[in-house]
């Protein structure tokens, strides 16, 4: 039983990486209806910036400590942030320590920048071109942006630790009775991205400006005819997009290190959690999401892998084609989005 | 930066060859007049640098390549000799091989079979290369060594630690410098022996593919024949980039050690996630829980920063290493590029290295020629003490180190600490080793 | 000619001229100079342009003509490749089993995988694709090669081993692929001044079969069959709406592409014994799309174009080092030369999948119709310009 628990757990958790990505992909197709191939590279870029925000608050200065060898027998040269100096050792290092925390007040504008950027120089003259351009022309961006990435942070990944607070395992199942031992900041990200999932979508459904884009989105002309510049809120909604993909990339950075190419390593998978979803269905993406985060913990139970080998390989794909030969556009999708 | 001018040769060249041109008109037959492939003729000869230079090994290959210009760049006579002064073979003088000018060609494996061998090629049948070196990977080693056996050249292999490479893959033309699984499960087991006692459970997660296989399989025996149990091996595909659904299960299975049979990118994220799991600090049967890697790579643990601590691992050869050679070549490393070497850099310089001092010491750049000269050579003075390039099967046979994540590192290099030299007698295997049977060597290819 | 019209023979005589002297089209600087370095006549890049060449002929007749685009298309090439390989195994170095078998398993797979993929359109059809030919990637590259049932030898790569049976090797047969007795790396090396020119065996075989795959492409290109698989294209519904049931003619237009894939998979092996199972990962199915978007996706000349623009700067461009960079700039004083050495370093060795990221973006920004618009455009201008020259400038003129 709380084996039981715990992969469910386990499966949520990997969901929400999940569900978020596919959130904003899917915001895209279904404003914009362009398919992104670099909304991967968007959640790497906002893993970067948590490393970067790391590695300037840990710039430092250099001081001579004679005692000290370094590998080639000179002094050693002991580095001290200038935080530390600035604030002292102890609130210094609690800053540093909290730079990943720190690096979503920054990721929200760079991001939402980033996404306009995007969005207003390129992505804006490919609405009318086929998906297969789109598709083409974003690949190759993502390229450029995870190369651009690799040239200045190196291929390896780069350790960003969650603030010690938040680094240990705590029991969750204590209160029942029961033994679930789970990192604390793998909740952490399960709370925040169902935080931002929630954010999104009273964001769509409560606001005007959400109304909007919610019309937009059934009917995109006639919302123009009214008279809506629908165009700049779509730039908008893609802005934040990339937001959302950026927050998810820059919580994501001491759940596992982060390095030039793990936009990738989300992009297939996403794209069919995506479709697996219905394309533009935002509900749809999210339950994608969570669904098959929890099959794919299951399938990489040993019961499971020892009664099929290499289940856990295929699982998604598996689950993929039985959704798509029975429900045709995905557990959600709407009818006439993508079929051309 | 004046580099020698390339047209020199070819004039001499364009010279003698108008009159030869044309003169072969066996169509369809290899070429027949030289002895054996790539013949260095001009005043040159062409090496081939074979390494990652994209994808998730890119940083491994950026510093095996340096480790290669280094070599090249002492080969020729140029820096401060490096290793070259300890080396305990004197053949090599410093002035190129066998008096030729070492220049090389450098090509991207991407990390995978195809563009390896496609890179590989392109250096032998464009640029001439008399031999290739390099790899990250034991897939791209084999699959470069299996080329280089059919195209008549020497390959030395860089960084590929399964068993296979000397093992069922074997090729006379291939040779590897870099230890193996078995001699990491045979190092490894008695210090973790004298660290945890006999009496341990075991879990393995292991990338599911061939390397991670042999690994496991060697690592399993080894502390098997210590009496510890193996409660539960589990395979994680190699695409994984979360191995928490791996791990979690790990917490509820009564195993009191993880061993982690990953390596790169597979071993940082799963020694994070294992230490976010809090196995570290956990507790099982009374006795601490602790986790094992068995191969580490100081590149690799820099990328698992703080979860390092207090890990044992085996590696293939470390710059905090005190012997002559070592500090000659950390010294000549760092003073060029300002950081200390990596075992991958390491073991492509002495690959290098004896490729050169071999080639001297028969005279001749003819693959079987050289092969004969590094079968059975046993020399001193690169940093691993007394070591055998065994005849059999082309693999060296030298100490392994023990290794731990370094509690207190005093720089961003200094991560690992050298827990204990395990001689090379004690990792020494039968050439008909099971875990190494059912290949052939072959005979030497000399192509042509 | 072969019952083509005027203008297709003229594209496949010119393919036809470009394939046979590509040794030498190829190898236009002298061997020693420093240009050298951008000499793409050797037998694996020549290989390696004409195989991929007719895996994205093959991809350009589903995804060109019906516009159905498969992200999965890389599997059929890795199944051919293993097919070939077993077969070597089994029966012996001779390639034309090896083909044969490459051909018929892959057309096997593209059947079934587009019998249940073709059940949907658009993205869906493609994530169909790209699941089927992921669980072929996953499981070759691990559960299909454990000890017990080793189909395809997992990371390593499928190769021949001394004790395979190889029932029909015999003494005096090259220990290599060889089509009767006619080692497929047996090359002529012929030196002409400072240029040295390399004739393979394996590339002329490849390159004849390219044609022969071009020449067919041409035939269904032409076809009335073509001519449906556009109407899907154009207008899927309102050919249903008249009584046509397309699925048959998407169907056989998925499997022949799946066999040209499974040929180019097969010519691989051939050429190169060893079959990987990187050969089927998704990012190699999406090569095969750029090749085609790049090249020009519809055209006839444009896939192979894209191929050989891809793989071209796969191998050339990640071989240029920085010292190959000094080298040409030598001639600057010494500022200068490390100056341009540093502006250009980001973009070559192991910068050039950065290079190749950009060009894509350029082509598919300023070139809708990949590289043969391209070419269009720059005979338009000199049609502008050259007054009347109209009637040499349409030979290479693309089929759409």
């Amino acid at each position: 039983m709380d084996a039981l628990l715990l992969q469910i757990l386990n499966g949520l958790d990997k969901g929400s990486a999940y569900a978020l990505i596919a959130l904003g992909l899917t915001l895209i197709f279904g404003t914009l209806g362009v398919v992104n191939f670099a909304h991967g590279a968007l959640f790497m870029i906002g893993a970067f910036v948590a490393v970067t925000l790391q590695r300037v608050l840990s710039l430092s200065f250099e001081t001579i400590d004679p005692t000290q060898k370094d590998f080639l027998g000179n002094p050693l040269k002991v580095k001290t942030p200038y935080v530390e100096s600035w604030f002292g050792p102890e609130t210094g290092g609690l800053i540093i320590d909290w730079a990943v925390p720190l690096a979503i007040l920054f990721a929200i504008p760079i991001m939402i920048a980033v996404g306009f950027i995007m969005e207003r120089g390129l992505i804006k003259y490919f609405y009318k071109r086929p998906h297969a351009d789109q598709i083409l022309v974003t690949f190759g961006l993502a390229i450029v942006l995870q190369e651009v990435v690799k040239y200045f942070y190196g291929a390896n990944p780069i350790q960003t630790p969650a603030p010690d607070a938040l680094n240990g395992v705590a029991n969750v199942g204590a209160a029942f009775g029961m033994d679930i031992v789970y990192p604390v900041w793998r909740i952490v990200y399960f709370f925040f991205s169902v935080i931002i999932i929630a954010a999104i979508f009273s964001f769509l459904r409560f606001t005007t400006f959400g109304m909007v884009v919610r019309a937009g989105m059934a009917d995109r002309e006639t919302v123009g005819l009214l008279g809506i510049n629908i165009d700049r809120r779509f730039t908008i909604m893609f802005g934040v997009a990339s937001a959302v993909a950026g927050l998810a990339g820059v919580m994501y950075t001491p759940i596992n290190p982060p390095n030039y190419h793990m936009g990738m390593d989300f992009l297939v998978l996403s794209f069919v959690v995506v479709v697996v979803g219905g394309m533009g269905s935002l509900p749809g993406a999210v339950l994608a999401g969570f669904l098959l985060g929890i099959l794919e913990s299951f399938a990489s139970t040993t019961w499971a892998t020892t009664t099929l080998p290499g289940i856990n390989q295929i699982i998604i794909y598996l689950v993929a084609i039985a959704v798509l030969l029975t429900r045709p556009r995905g557990l959600m999708g709407l009818k006439g989005v993508m079929e051309d | 930066m004046d580099k020698s001018n390339l047209s020199r040769r070819g004039v001499l060249k364009s010279g003698a060859l108008t009159s030869a041109g044309l003169a072969l008109p066996t169509i369809f037959t290899a070429q027949s007049a030289a002895a054996f492939t790539n013949d260095p003729t001009g005043s040159t000869v062409t090496l081939g640098f074979n390494v990652p230079q994209t994808g998730p090994y890119a940083d491994e290959g950026a510093d095996e390549l340096r480790a290669y210009q280094l070599a090249v760049e002492h080969i020729n006579g140029g820096g401060d000799g490096g290793m070259m002064n300890t080396f305990s073979s004197k053949a090599l003088k410093g002035s190129g091989i066998l008096g030729k000018e070492v220049k090389y060609v450098t090509g991207d494996t991407q990390t995978k079979s195809d563009a390896a061998r496609a890179s590989a090629k392109s250096m032998i049948e464009k640029d001439g290369a008399v031999m290739i070196t390099g790899g990250s990977s034991s897939g791209v080693a084999i699959a470069v060594q299996g080329l280089c056996q059919e195209a008549g050249v020497i390959f030395m292999a860089g960084l590929t630690h399964s068993n296979d490479t000397t093992g069922k893959d074997k090729k006379a033309n291939g040779f590897r410098h870099f230890f193996n699984a078995y001699m990491s499960g045979a190092a490894l087991a008695p210090v973790l022996k004298s660290l945890y006692g006999d009496n341990r459970r075991a879990y393995h997660l292991t990338a599911d593919y061939t390397w991670g296989w042999t690994q496991e399989e060697s690592i399993k025996a080894a502390t098997e024949a210590l009496g510890w149990e193996t409660v539960n091996t589990v395979k994680t595909p190699l695409a994984a980039t979360d191995f928490s659904s791996y791990i979690a299960p790990v917490l509820n299975s009564g195993a009191d050690v993880l061993v982690l049979n990953h390596y790169g990118g597979n071993m940082v994220n799963s020694l994070t996630n294992a230490v976010q799991f809090g196995l570290r600090e956990k507790q099982v049967n009374g006795k601490n829980f602790e986790i094992v890697v068995p191969l580490y790579s100081r590149l690799m643990a820099k990328g698992a920063g703080e979860n390092v601590k207090g890990i044992h691992g085996s590696t293939n050869w470390h710059w905090s290493l005190q012997d002559e050679g070592s500090q000659a070549f950390v010294r000549s490393f760092g003073t060029k590029y300002g950081f200390p070497p990596s075992q991958a850099a390491h073991t492509v310089y002495c690959q290098t290295l004896l490729y050169a001092d071999a080639v001297e010491r028969a005279g001749s750049f003819n693959p079987c020629a050289v092969a004969e000269a590094l079968e059975g050579f046993e020399f001193d003075g690169l940093g691993n003490g007394k070591t055998l390039y065994r005849a059999d099967d082309h693999q060296c046979f030298k100490d392994v180190l023990v290794v731990r994540g370094k509690e207190n590192p005093t720089s961003e290099f200094d991560l690992l600490e050298v827990v204990e030299v395990t001689p090379a007698a004690q990792v020494t295997y039968d050439v008909d080793h099971p875990m190494f049977a059912g290949g052939a060597l072959g005979s030497c290819n000399p192509g042509a | 000619m072969f019952g083509l019209d005027k203008r297709d023979t003229g594209v496949l005589i010119i393919v036809a001229l470009l394939a046979l002297f590509a040794p030498i089209i190829l190898n236009p600087f002298p061997t020693d100079s420093a240009m050298a370095q951008f000499n793409a006549g050797y037998p694996d890049l020549m290989q390696k342009f004409v195989i991929f060449g007719i895996f994205a002929i093959g991809f350009n007749i589903l995804f060109g003509l019906t516009g159905y685009l498969s992200f999965g298309h890389a599997a059929f090439l890795g199944i051919g490749s293993y097919s070939c390989v077993w077969m070597f195994k089994l029966l012996g170095y001779n390639v034309i089993p090896g083909i044969f078998l490459s051909i018929l398993i892959s057309g096997l797979f593209a059947l079934l995988i587009g019998f249940v993929s073709l059940r949907r359109s658009g993205i869906y059809f493609s994530i169909l694709t790209l699941a089927f030919a992921q669980m072929c990637f996953a499981l070759a590259y691990s559960v299909l090669s454990n000890p017990r049932f080793n189909l395809t030898n997992g990371e390593t790569g499928l190769q021949v081993y001394a004790n395979d049976p190889q029932w029909f090797h015999r003494d005096g047969l090259p220990d290599l692929p060889h089509l009767f007795g006619l080692s497929m790396r047996a090359t002529q090396k012929i030196q002409v001044g400072a240029w040295e020119f390399q004739f393979n065996a394996g590339y002329y075989l490849c390159a004849l079969i390219m044609l022969v795959c071009f020449y067919l492409a041409i035939r269904i290109f032409r076809s009335p069959f073509g001519m449906m698989l556009r109407a899907v294209k154009s207008n899927q519904q309102r050919m249903n709406y008249t009584g046509l049931n397309s699925r048959p003619y998407t169907l056989a237009a998925f499997v022949i592409s799946g066999m040209y894939a499974g040929l180019a998979g097969g010519l691989l092996s051939a050429v190169d014994p060893l079959a990987g199972a990187e050969r089927m990962q998704w990012t190699a199915s999406g090569e095969v799309v750029l090749m085609t978007i790049l090249g020009g996706a519809g055209t006839l000349i444009g896939p192979v174009l894209g191929a050989g623009f891809i793989k071209y700067f796969e191998n050339i461009f990640s071989k240029i080092n920085d010292n190959v960079l000094h080298s040409w700039f030598a001639f600057l004083p010494d500022g200068m030369e490390d100056f341009m050495v540093f502006i250009i370093h980001p973009f070559i060795g192991k910068g050039w999948h950065l290079t190749l990221g950009i060009l894509f973006m350029l082509v598919v920004i300023y070139l809708p119709g990949g590289l043969v618009e391209g070419g269009q455009r720059i005979q338009g201008w000199f049609r502008k310009r050259g007054t009347k020259t109209e009637a040499k400038a349409g030979k290479t003129e693309p089929a759409e």
